[in-house]
Parts: C-alpha cells; structure tokens; sequence
C-alpha cells in the first residue's frame, strides 16, 4: 500500500521522480500539509498514515515496548502516542553499534475533523501499533439509491 | 575486533553501477542496531517492527550474517496513503563475521518486532581462567 510512494523501477529518471516527491512531501501541497506538530524524519516511532471513506489508520513503527504502558490520546483531533522504551544495557560490556532509540518518546499526529474520537480501535502487533479510527457517520459517503 | 562488523552486501554494495540493485537497495529498510560483546560472544539486536516469526529471514553463508524480514501490516482496502516515514516492506541488513564466531550454535529470537541473536564464539578461543595452585 505504501509502496505506491516509493519507486520500484530502477531506472534514474525515476530516482528523480523520488527525490521530486520528497522535496513536494516537504514542501509542496499535499492532502495534507505538514502539520505544525509534524516530526522530523528519523523522529522515534516512525509512523504511517492511511486513510478510507471509513476512517483514518494511524501505523506506529515502535518495537519493542510493553503495549500496557503505551500512553494513546485524541484530543481535537490530535491523536498523541507516548510511551518510553527501555532498551536494556548491559554492563561490562563492549559496544560496537547503537543505534536502537531509546528513552521517552511522543509523538503528535494531526487527524482530519471529521473522526468519531469514540470509534477508535488500538492494536500491538509485531512491534507495529495500528490505531483505527472511524469517521463520523454523517461523513461517511452514504449510497443513494434510485426507485 | 571492529572491522570484523564491517558490512557487506546489499546495502552498502552496488552504488553506482547497478541502477536496479540501487533501486533495490533503496526500497530496502535497513533495521536499527545495538552489538555488543562479552566474553562469551556477540550481541546482536535489531528493530524489525511489522515482521513476523514466519517473515524473518537469518541466513549465514561463508563469513556473512544475513538478516531480512517483511514487513506485513493489516491494512483495510481501498487505503490511501497520506503520509510515511516508512517506505519499504524490506528489511535487509548484513555483517561481516569473523573466525572466532560459532556460527552453528547462533540463538535467534524476535518478540515484539525486535530481533536477538546471540553468536557464541567458539569454545576454543573463549577466555579461560587459570587458577593458581598454591605450591
């Protein structure tokens, strides 16, 4: 699904399509703007953002964390996803890379006006967290039917 | 020890003269690291969020640790995508081992999209302590 954002051609002018869609992604209009709160690139989790006529999936890339203590909120349409992750280190021991986040992290997510902050859905899988959320119904495109 | 950690491969092979490999390479994610040493062997733990135990891959061939995986999400249908940080399903990441390492007794475990490894170096080149008799 992301995949659409991504080239998978390998020849140049294709890579210049890439670096043309970044730069537009930075700067350029978009569905939607960047948002006042966006994070910058490489922040920890990094996220993805999908949207339905149902509703908006919010994708946390955050592995390793107990779900229990992930602190989720919608308030004004800012869904807010803190946590801390420990990443254990141990003593004595010789480092050669490190390179895993580790410590508090917050991340602020900008959601479109029309979401049911009651009609939300959170799930932990594989280090991924996936938080569904549906929009109101009377936004919803409803199919009219002809007699 | 540090050039022993030294990576191959994909990732960092293939800049220039291979457009696809490139190409593969940048649709590649390459997971986060911690390695650390002990006496008794080498760490190696890595962030693969969104792999599952049947999508990972952690293959040894000659000298060459190997680790890749897929990333699989539930995605409902007719999804647009309206922002990503992540832009690949892939990840793939490879190291350099040297001798010392017994690469036929490597323990792997992932939970939670973070992958252990545990490489034991070999008995022979171990530490050992030698006690001192008294005489």
């Amino acid at each position: 699904m992301f995949g659409r954002l991504m080239n998978l051609e390998g020849d140049l002018f294709d890579e210049f399509r890439r670096m043309q869609e970044e730069l537009e992604t930075a700067f350029g209009p978009r569905a939607w703007p960047a948002g006042i709160r966006s994070a910058v690139r490489g922040t920890f989790p990094p996220v993805n953002v999908g949207a339905t006529p149902q509703g908006v999936d919010v994708y946390c890339f955050a592995p390793g964390l107990d779900p229990a203590k992930l602190d989720i909120a919608i308030q004004q349409n800012l869904l807010t996803v803190a946590g801390e992750r420990p990443v254990e280190m141990p003593e004595g021991v010789e480092y050669f890379r490190q390179e895993r986040f580790s410590g508090p992290f917050k991340r602020v997510i900008a959601l479109p006006e029309d979401l049911d902050p009651e009609k939300v859905e959170a799930r932990y899988t594989d280090g991924v967290l996936h938080v569904a959320i549906q929009r109101r119904a009377t936004t919803q495109p409803r199919r009219i039917e002809i007699k | 020890m540090s050039e022993t950690k030294s990576e191959t491969g994909a990732v960092t092979t293939s800049q220039s003269t291979q457009p696809r490999a490139t190409a593969e390479a940048m649709n590649t994610l390459r997971p986060r690291v911690n390695i650390f040493e002990d006496a008794e062997g080498i760490t190696l733990e890595a962030d693969m969020p969104g792999v599952s135990k049947d999508r990972l891959q952690v293959q040894v061939d000659k000298d060459t640790l190997l680790v890749e995986g897929d990333v699989q999400l539930a995605l409902p249908e007719a999804m647009e995508a309206v922002y990503a940080d992540v832009r690949a399903t892939r990840y793939s990441r490879s190291f350099a081992l040297s001798g010392e390492l017994d690469v036929d007794h490597i323990d792997a475990s992932l939970k939670d999209g973070v992958l252990r490894l545990r490489i034991p170096k070999r008995e022979e080149v171990r530490p050992r302590k030698i006690e001192i008799r008294a005489g």
